[in-house]
């Protein structure tokens, strides 16, 4: 029997997880074929429980354990890193919660702050540093670790509750659609809510907008003045959370 | 076949496990090597590379992989292969080791390093894959014996034969993992002093120690205990057979303040020093 039959067979017979023989392995295979498949199994939960400390937090040992079993079939790893494995975990959520939003939110957060944990590095510019810019002619190279979802919950105060070892405040739509932004300053991976406006101006920066283009963009033509204080005010706070790298 | 040599390096070491990251960042450790997850680093950026680089100063690193799968019938995947010799160029390391398993195929990768038979065929793809892993990362590489928990009815030789002829024919290295021999000849019935014998004395270039438990069947390397009885008597052997070989306590699970990995770790320190005082 060749290699590539045998590891196919092994490969099938672990996915299956049905008890049984697999093909090419000895007669007395029986006791370690089970513990290959339940390896398998263990481990990729252990790395979901990981990766999604504060959804696992708020769905508790069961729940999670099915959701991140239910996922296992459906999205056997393929990557060579564990840390990939778990991007899709959140769609996961999605259909097994649909009248829970903030449980697939939760898991974006848990995701894009492990990714931002270990994302690239950059090293960002300070207020200084945009003394010579020409305003109209700049564009704002921002985090590679900088990642935006949009929540229609308070899963933000949700996890910032469990990941501080507090009791979570009941779960609330917000008013209107947000966002939070996910990045690393420094060492350390960050989030902050943000509202629409900023959502849409972090976009267009990232999409490569002038400042200028991205001002007029944002504002009518009656509120110019009005929308470049605003941007400045966001540029501000983007420059402290250490998102700008480069304005030019 | 890689006819460059890794030299030999009489030193005892631990593994660098996430709790025990600030003793080695903040405290003189007395190791003579650190071995890390290579999969760890494989990253972009941010505090795993900022921690590697830290220890790098003050300790010499080995490269321990979990994920080359060598033993795969479709070969070693040029992204991971990539990915590694970026560490390995950023690292420097003593040596760069993986297990002789293989984890994937055609797309899936389980995670877990599953068992190879032991064949002539087995044997031609994993030299393959070792010359070409070797080819790019410009080195030879040290292959683990994995623990295993079943084998294959078509198996033409022993495992310490297969790892042996591959050997000879890739010029790669060998880590030596004396808790798998254990628990594979537990499992499979095989003489753990034969297996020890009938491997190349001049290939060997570290030995893991580990604990392990008994499953239901079987006995399962779990790295959740101290180093038992029967596993410190086979490292005595391998000590005798071997001569001095870099040694690491190895603990994944149920991980134990630093102090008492560096207090097993003198036991063997001690175990190894008075065999070889008295060959």
């Amino acid at each position: 029997m060749s290699l590539l039959a045998i590891q196919r067979g092994l490969r099938d017979h672990i996915l299956a997880n049905q008890s049984g023989q697999s093909e090419g392995v000895s007669a007395r295979g029986a006791a370690g074929l089970a513990v290959y498949r339940h390896a398998y199994r263990a481990q990729l939960v252990a790395c979901l429980r990981d990766t999604f400390e504060q959804t696992w937090s708020w769905l508790g040992d069961d729940g999670f354990d099915a959701a991140a079993l239910s996922h296992i079939v459906a999205h056997p790893p393929s990557g060579w890193t564990l840390d990939a494995y778990g991007e899709d975990f959140p769609q996961t959520l999605t259909g097994l919660y649909p009248d829970d939003p903030e449980v697939a939110e939760l898991a974006w957060l848990d995701w894009s702050l492990r990714r931002a944990f270990d994302g690239p590095d950059a090293d960002p510019i300070t207020p200084e540093a945009l003394a010579e810019v020409d305003w109209e002619s700049a564009v704002l190279t921002l985090s590679p670790t900088l990642t935006i979802g949009e929540v229609i919950t308070n899963s933000a105060a949700i996890w910032g509750a469990l990941t501080g070892g507090e009791a979570p405040p009941a779960v609330e739509r917000l008013p209107a659609p947000a966002a939070i932004r996910v990045w690393r300053q420094g060492l350390s991976p960050q989030y902050r809510s943000i509202d629409a406006f900023e959502r849409q101006a972090l976009a267009m920066a990232l999409d490569g907008y002038t400042f200028a283009r991205l001002c007029e963009q944002l504002g009518g033509p009656d509120d110019a003045e009005r929308t470049v204080a605003r941007v400045g005010g966001l540029l501000g706070t983007w420059l402290q959370d250490g998102l700008v790298c480069s304005a030019g | 076949m890689s006819d460059r040599v890794i030299a030999p390096f009489e030193g005892f070491g631990l593994g660098l496990r996430p709790p025990h990251y600030a003793d080695f960042l903040e405290h003189e450790i007395p190791v003579d090597f650190v071995e890390v997850i290579s999969e760890n680093f494989m990253v972009r950026g941010g505090r795993p590379l900022y921690i590697l680089d830290a220890v790098r100063e003050r300790h010499p690193v080995a490269m321990h992989g979990v994920s080359m799968s060598i033993g795969s019938a479709d070969g070693v995947k040029p992204d991971y292969l990539r990915r590694l010799k970026t560490l390995v160029d950023r690292v420097d390391p003593l040596w760069v080791s993986d297990h002789l398993c293989w984890t994937g195929l055609e797309g899936f990768n389980s995670h877990d390093l599953l068992p190879l038979p032991y064949t002539e065929e087995a044997l031609a793809v994993v030299c393959a894959n070792i010359n070409r892993v070797q080819d790019v990362l410009e080195r030879p590489i040290l292959l683990e014996n994995p623990s295993s928990y079943l084998t294959f009815a078509d198996d033409e030789m022993t495992e310490h034969g297969f790892m042996a002829r591959m050997c000879e024919a890739t010029g790669c290295f060998l880590l030596l993992d004396i808790n798998n021999i254990y628990v594979s000849g537990t499992n499979h019935g095989f003489d753990p002093a034969t297996y020890i014998a009938g491997v190349p004395v001049d290939r060997v270039r570290q030995m893991h120690l580990a604990g392990h438990s008994q499953g239901r069947d079987l006995l399962i390397d779990t790295h959740d205990q101290p180093v038992p009885d029967p596993v410190w008597a086979l490292y005595d052997l391998a000590c005798q057979r071997f001569g001095p070989v870099a040694t690491m306590i190895e603990r994944d699970d149920d991980i134990p303040p630093l102090g008492e990995l560096l207090t097993e770790l003198d036991i063997a320190r001690a175990r190894a020093g008075r065999l070889e005082c008295a060959a």
